[in-house]
């Protein structure tokens, strides 16, 4: 039988997840191998060189460049504080000297005789990786950090702003038809991962904010609702980085829509469970999708194995979504797979295939406005 | 074979070429052409394409290559791929199997990607861009000393950025020494990191002040003593008055060959595999519109428009420019376009009413699952409309890029004694434009091309005659790396199989009230026709393209079709695809304030140029 492919994001009850943890620059690992590690705890240690601050000193001192070397209090390598006197002209016939202060602190690198600038560098600046994930160290990369490994029910969304965080799950709306509201927003809910059902507010972005959330994950969000919590519009789609106080994810798109039911249900059963979030999305080649990832414990439940489909492929009685207007966000699944391409309503011609709506209605869509949902 | 994998390739004997192939290996999709032999004709016969293999879990960009030709051997009943999956030579003139030349450009892995730094924004730098957009490069960032941010802040930047080599020039040759060494004292302690690990030097092209060469060279170090590998080569800008790009353009073209593509995965072996240097894939499209501009003596503007960047190319008495347009798109960045043209612009060009909400939902979907395409007719009258306004977008910051010298003292006479600038106006002139080429997805898959013409019209906005044409299936990268082993064969390639002539925008320049006479035609030749245009109305004449006709226009006064302001001018050309589209909306193009009336406005203009699907 024909067979077509076409992305998904995945939501998957059980799959062997890996964290790989690194360092920026080469730093101290400390973590071994095989030892079980808690998604706060460090995993690497390092720091990188600090910020650099150029001094003019020719032009602060009024003096040819040239004439810096012979005036300098300070040599390279030194540590200075800021407002240690680095510079001192010699003045006529000692009177009317002028000092110079550091305005920041760190350690002379270089000096120029050809533009009398002072390249001052700041203290080294710590940086730290942490687990990420409650799991298994399997691999150390010496001196760069960890691959941490762990049993877990991993969710992908298709668009997150904000970066990583932790925190148990609560479910806040009553099914994934619901909308996330501000009154879903519980003063109990701060370091929570808030999961909603379908659209997410402005306001309930904001009560949550408030409430000190860690994270809200539901199905859709307008994009003037999007807007708003950012302060601009998202021009493109590389996030994670936005420093807004809490971490956001979709899992469906923009607009009313509902979170897929069986992802819902899945939240559900895990309620209570420490989530491992990131929002960071980058929609270019490599695509980065935003997760969510809950480490399952020996006593969970074993999802039911269904015949599982070749991944990415497209057979008659696959689920798909469907991804774009009219049908946007539409369930449904596979149920005729025609070779032939056909003239769209656009008047552009395309592989098309028919789907089953959940409402028992068929229409027929480009191949390229469906998505696969992988569980 | 050198360090860097090359082989020493045997002198090519053109005269007994038959099968070329070439390819242009994307950031997705590896797109191969077979040109050959037909006869006494170069023809491109044949074209395949398979993904890009650079990211894992191939890592090894020649495996993409060698699917796509061996898809085009099927597609040609004749083998070009070995079982080691290598390309096949033939060996004589009777074999039976393989290509006598195999040639390549790339923009996988996002392309070449550059910082580039000069003393002034506006002179140096502007100089250092250009040199760096004309070889083909993304420039991610310009430092300049008056660039607005402080020493640290450009410090800190540079950090961030991971570019794959930086231009610095700075100071005329005798001038200025102190301000171009403080920019590189600036860029080597921010010792930028490479986008391809650790042992690899970071490349630093010097073209600045000669006489500060030996500072810049103690600031970078030798090779392999601080992580650089500095080159020098001759100054960018040696006096005000003269820009000399071309030792610097070579200069990234050998580094891109050299480090970039050689640390990049499988690229040593399509560099072993390729009959010509590698090209970074606009720079391939810049060198074909620089030969055909100059051989036929033209004007012209290539756009090609992507899902994340649009790329202007303009060749005008004989100056080529480029610039990339970094977030206008129609994918990746389609959410961008409407933030920077604004809903409105957008939404003027689309002839039903739609609610704005969910066309703001629309485009976010668009931009989160870019690979989807518009099913309806309505969903692809505003994919159309965000279409003209990114191309629009590209063409003013295009403009605004390609201007003559600046800082250069202009003769000043009595008369232009109040006019006086210091040069830096735009070269691009639209009234002198003979050729306006569209390429990508938008443009060149249209349904209609009615539909790539009136794109092409409304935002790029020629005047007076202007033949519009595209890209049939976006070979000119691959034409462009031909012409440097066999310009013959890629021009004649370019002409038959490249180009699909559409026909020609006739547009007056000048504005007048709607309703009032703006100009009238006669199409006499192999078609008959003639008509009067009021300010506001669009007219199409259907003349095919192998059709010759003369063509008189005669505009009322204040409006100018090239012969100047109420005069008549009258051209022989040939027809195309589309036609004839005359214009008489005015330049520059504005659109009622109604929304009712711009509606229907748009509405007439689409039906007039058979726009809108049937």
């Amino acid at each position: 039988m024909a067979k077509a492919y076409t992305p998904g994001l995945k939501v998957s009850a059980r799959t062997t997840y890996r964290a790989r943890r690194q360092l920026p620059v080469t730093g101290d690992v400390l973590v071994t191998v095989g030892a079980r590690v808690r998604a706060r705890d460090t995993v690497a240690r390092t720091s990188i060189d600090g910020d650099v601050t150029p001094v003019p000193l020719a032009s602060l001192l009024s003096v040819p460049a040239s004439d810096v070397p012979a005036l300098l209090l300070v040599k390279q390598g030194d540590a200075v504080q800021q407002g240690t006197i680095i510079a001192r002209t010699k003045g006529i016939f000692g009177f009317g000297k002028k000092e110079l202060a550091s305005p920041a602190a760190g350690t002379v690198e270089s000096v120029s005789a050809t533009t009398g600038q002072m390249m001052l560098r700041g203290a080294p600046i710590p940086v730290e990786v942490k687990a990420y994930i409650d799991g298994t160290v399997i691999e150390v990369m010496h001196g760069e950090g960890a691959v941490i490994e762990t049993d877990a029910v991993f969710i992908q969304g298709i668009l997150g702003v904000g970066g990583e965080t932790v925190g148990p799950l609560r479910i806040a709306t009553p099914n994934a038809q619901t909308s996330l509201e501000a009154r879903h927003i519980q003063a109990d809910m701060r370091g929570t991962v808030v999961v909603g059902g379908a659209r997410i507010t402005a306001e309930a972005v904001r009560a949550a904010r408030d409430a000190g959330v860690a994270a809200i994950v539901s199905g859709g969000i307008d994009d003037a609702d999007l807007r708003d919590v950012l302060g601009y519009d998202l021009g493109v789609a590389i996030t994670g980085a936005e420093k807004i106080g809490i971490t956001i994810i979709i899992t469906e798109g923009f607009g009313d829509i509902a979170m897929a039911s069986r992802t819902f249900a899945l939240f559900q059963s895990f309620e209570g469970r420490e989530a491992s979030v990131h929002g960071a999305t980058q929609i270019r080649a490599g695509v980065m999708r935003p997760e969510i990832v809950i480490s399952r414990h020996a006593d969970d439940a074993r999802p039911i194995q269904s015949a599982r489909p070749e991944e990415g492929a497209l057979d008659l009685g696959t689920q798909v979504r469907l991804i774009r207007d009219p049908y946007f966000g539409l369930l449904g699944t596979v149920a005729a797979l025609p070779t032939e391409p056909a003239v769209l309503g656009s008047g552009s011609k395309a592989r098309v295939l028919e789907v089953q709506l959940d409402d028992g209605s068929r229409v027929v869509v480009p191949r390229a406005n469906i998505e696969l949902i992988e569980m | 074979m050198t360090a860097h994998g090359h082989a020493a390739k045997p002198a090519i004997d053109l005269s007994k070429l038959r099968f070329i192939l070439a390819t242009d290996c994307g950031s997705t999709t590896t797109k191969a052409i077979l040109i050959e032999k037909v006869g006494n004709s170069w023809r491109q016969t044949q074209r395949a394409e398979a993904p890009t293999t650079v990211e894992e879990p191939f890592a090894d960009v020649t495996i993409g290559v060698s699917n796509a030709l061996t898809e085009i051997g099927e597609l040609a009943g004749r083998r070009f791929i070995a079982d080691d999956g290598t390309i096949i030579r033939r060996t004589n003139a009777d074999d039976a199997q393989g290509c006598d030349i195999y040639i390549s450009t790339s923009s996988a892995g996002g392309g070449l990607q550059m910082v580039v730094a000069g003393v002034v924004a506006q002179m140096t730098a502007a100089s250092a861009k250009r040199a760096a957009l004309g070889a083909g490069a993304i420039v991610m960032d310009t430092i300049a000393s008056n660039d607005k941010r402080k020493p640290f802040e450009r410090i800190q930047r540079i950090r961030e950025l991971r570019p794959d080599m930086v231009l610095i020039s700075g100071g005329t040759d005798g001038g200025n020494v102190q301000q171009v060494v403080q920019i590189a004292e600036q860029i080597a302690p921010a010792k930028p990191r490479p986008r391809f690990g650790g042992e690899y030097e970071l490349p630093v092209i010097f073209a600045g002040n000669k006489e500060a060469a030996p500072q810049v060279r103690a600031i970078f170090g030798a090779k392999g003593e601080k992580g650089f590998d500095l080159s020098v080569v001759d100054n960018i800008r040696p006096t005000l008055e003269e820009e000399n790009l071309g030792p610097a353009r070579d200069r990234i073209h050998d580094v891109f060959l050299e480090h970039v593509m050689a640390h990049a995965p499988g690229y040593d072996r399509l560099i072993a595999w390729s009959d010509a240097p590698i090209m970074p894939t606009p720079g391939a499209v810049g060198d074909i519109l620089q030969r055909i501009a100059e051989r036929d003596r033209l004007n012209a503007v290539c756009v090609d428009i992507g899902g994340a960047t649009t790329d202007v190319f303009s060749v005008f008495g004989g100056t080529f420019n480029r610039t990339v347009s970094a977030n206008l798109g129609m994918s990746y960045s389609i959410s961008n376009v409407c933030a920077e043209a604004g809903m409105d612009n957008v939404l003027r060009w689309v002839h039903v009413a739609m609610d704005e909400r969910e066309l703001r939902n629309r485009v976010k979907n668009k931009m989160i699952r870019p690979t989807t395409i518009p099913q309806s007719a309505e969903a692809l009258v505003f994919e159309q409309a965000v279409a003209r306004e990114a191309l629009r977008l590209a063409y003013i910051q295009h403009k605004e890029f390609a201007t003559t010298l600046k800082g250069v003292q202009q003769q000043r006479t009595v008369g232009d004694l109040f006019s006086q600038s210091t040069g830096g106006g735009s070269i691009v002139d639209d009234m002198q434009l003979d050729l306006l080429v569209a390429s990508g997805g938008v443009l060149s898959h249209a349904p209609k091309m009615e539909q790539t013409a009136a794109m092409l019209v409304d935002s790029f906005e020629p005047q007076g005659f202007t033949q519009l044409a595209k890209d049939s299936i976006f070979m000119m990268p691959h034409l462009g790396v031909l012409a440097s082993v066999h310009a013959d064969a890629a021009m004649e390639v370019f002409e038959r199989d490249c180009l699909v002539r559409l026909g020609w925008s006739v547009a007056a320049k000048g504005t007048g009230k709607w309703g009032k006479r703006c100009f009238s035609y006669q199409v006499s030749g192999a078609v008959q026709a003639s008509g009067t245009l009021a300010c506001g109305d669009v007219a199409l004449v259907r003349v095919a393209p192998e059709q010759e006709v003369e063509v008189v226009v005669e505009p009322a006064s204040g409006f100018d079709l090239g012969a100047g302001s109420g005069k008549r001018i009258a051209r022989r050309v040939k027809g195309g695809t589309v036609g004839i589209l005359f214009d008489a909306r005015g330049r520059p193009l504005t659109l009622p304030e109604s929304a009712a009336d711009r509606r229907a406005a748009v509405a007439r203009w689409a039906q007039a140029w058979g726009v809108l699907s049937s």
